[in-house]
């Protein structure tokens, strides 16, 4: 692994272009939004993983890519999208991983709505 | 004036998602739009059929109706068929997109989605959505609602095509002497009672007013849908439009006002048919030699002193109990032979 290579978990010229299109303020009212619906997003990763239903996996995998993506969240972006497009993973070792990664983001965006 | 791409509109955001939805209403509202939210297909759906709305953003990855479905939905409904949808999603796939595209939606943005290019499409949707209300709004005025609805269905054919039909032109005699006799607001009260009038008589033979311009008026039999006995109806229709007059200057009389004359020009044949002009301003109209050759008889009623003439294809086409008066050839400005022109009805110009 590089570990000293991991970029940091959000691209800081995504985070300022949101600021700058959609305003400061409203950016930090948008992650305390994601940082509620994250966790659902992911729970329901899991429950249909575990349920098997591969419709509402690729849906909730796609919408948590999306959301990702508007934060310059890349990383977490980039597992989710992998998910969306290669479908049920044969175990869970994919999901520990973007938890992990949700995780590392989720501690970064709130640094960014408190300063 | 006020540039209209940037005027507001009223849009209808269709996410399930809370984040893109807050924030593709942000961006929006940041633009000086009205914005209202659904949170899935089925939703925007019912919206769409309560309210009026300008535009749609719809999200394709929905839970209960997914935007395919929506599209789908959208198109087989006669009233929600034109109203312009960007799809907005960070699908995987260009054959999801060329999915979207074929569904009739307008145009696609990847999100996140870019403000600017926000702007712009929105601006461009618009446009084109006033465009073809102008149409609608066009042809509902000028054209019975039988011709405006089939038309819609048949989702408005830009571009020319060659139709059999027949073309009629009328102006009112002396009209610029009886502008100059009485105020303009008597003036404006006639021509629109003169107008009301043509058009009853020109729609009820099923024929289209398609221009108006100070006195005069081209209507076309046969186009945009097709007409039977096109010929027929029009001579009828410009019966109906004699008499309709005369009916007018019996109440002119009573009132010591001059009387009122028009002249009527009929021709028969093929044309070009279809919408010209610009981006801004669309009209449907017919162009040809049949076309010139009826507004020459127009002209030619002052010469022959006749209130209805029309050429050799329109008498060809007309039965035997309309009684036709046969004038002679008459060689017309732009016409490299002489053309027959025969006079329709008993009323005279004089």
């Amino acid at each position: 692994m590089t570990d000293k290579m991991t970029p940091p978990p959000i691209d800081a010229a995504a985070f300022a272009e949101l600021e700058a299109s959609a305003g400061a303020e409203f950016a930090r009212e948008l992650i305390a939004t994601f940082l509620e619906e994250a966790p659902i997003m992911l729970a329901e990763l899991r429950a249909a993983f575990a349920a098997g239903k591969a419709d509402v996996f690729r849906r909730s995998a796609h919408s948590l890519k999306s959301n990702s993506l508007t934060f310059g969240a890349q990383a977490l972006a980039a597992q989710a999208r992998e998910l969306e497009l290669q479908g049920m993973p044969a175990d869970g070792t994919a999901l520990d991983r973007l938890e992990a990664e949700y995780a590392r983001t989720a501690a970064a965006l709130t640094e960014l709505r408190h300063g | 004036m006020a540039d209209l791409r940037n005027a507001p509109a009223r849009l209808l955001v269709a996410d399930d998602n809370k984040v893109n939805r807050l924030l593709l209403t942000r961006s929006l509202e940041l633009q000086g739009h009205r914005v209202a939210c659904a949170e899935n297909g089925r939703v925007a759906l019912e919206m769409l059929r309560g309210e009026v709305f300008d535009l749609l953003l719809l999200d394709i990855e929905m839970p209960e109706m997914d935007g395919f479905q929506v599209l789908e939905q959208l198109f087989a409904d006669r009233r929600l068929r034109d109203l312009p949808v960007i799809v907005t999603s960070s699908l995987e796939g260009i054959a999801n997109l060329v999915r979207c595209i074929e569904l009739g939606a307008e145009d696609y943005l990847g999100k996140p989605v870019n403000p600017v290019l926000l702007r712009a499409r929105i601006g461009a949707s618009l446009e084109k959505k006033r465009l073809r209300d102008q149409q609608k709004e066009l042809v509902r005025r000028f054209a019975t609602p039988e011709v405006a609805q089939d038309l819609q269905d048949s989702g408005f054919a830009l571009g020319g095509r060659h139709v059999a039909g027949t073309v009629m032109f009328s102006d009112i005699r002396g009209f610029t002497a009886l502008v100059e006799s009485q105020p303009p607001e008597e003036t404006i009260e006639l021509l629109n009672t003169y107008y009301t009038l043509m058009f009853d008589a020109i729609s009820g033979h099923g024929g289209v007013v398609n221009q108006m311009v100070g006195d005069g008026l081209m209507a076309i039999f046969g186009a945009p849908l097709p007409l039977p006995d096109h010929a027929g109806a029009a001579v009828r229709a410009a019966l109906d439009m004699i008499e309709m007059i005369e009916l007018l200057n019996a109440e002119r009389a009573s009132e010591n006002k001059r009387a009122l004359r028009i002249g009527i020009g009929i021709a028969s044949g093929e044309m070009v048919a279809g919408y010209t002009g610009t981006q801004q301003r669309a009209t449907y109209t017919c162009i040809g030699d049949t076309v010139n050759l009826a507004a020459r008889l127009e002209a030619h009623t002052k010469v022959a002193q006749r209130a209805i003439l029309i050429d050799s294809a329109t008498r060809a086409a007309l039965s035997e109990k309309i009684g036709c008066d046969a004038l002679g050839a008459v060689l017309f400005h732009g016409k490299a032979a002489p053309v027959e022109v025969f006079a329709v009805g008993s009323a005279s110009i004089a």
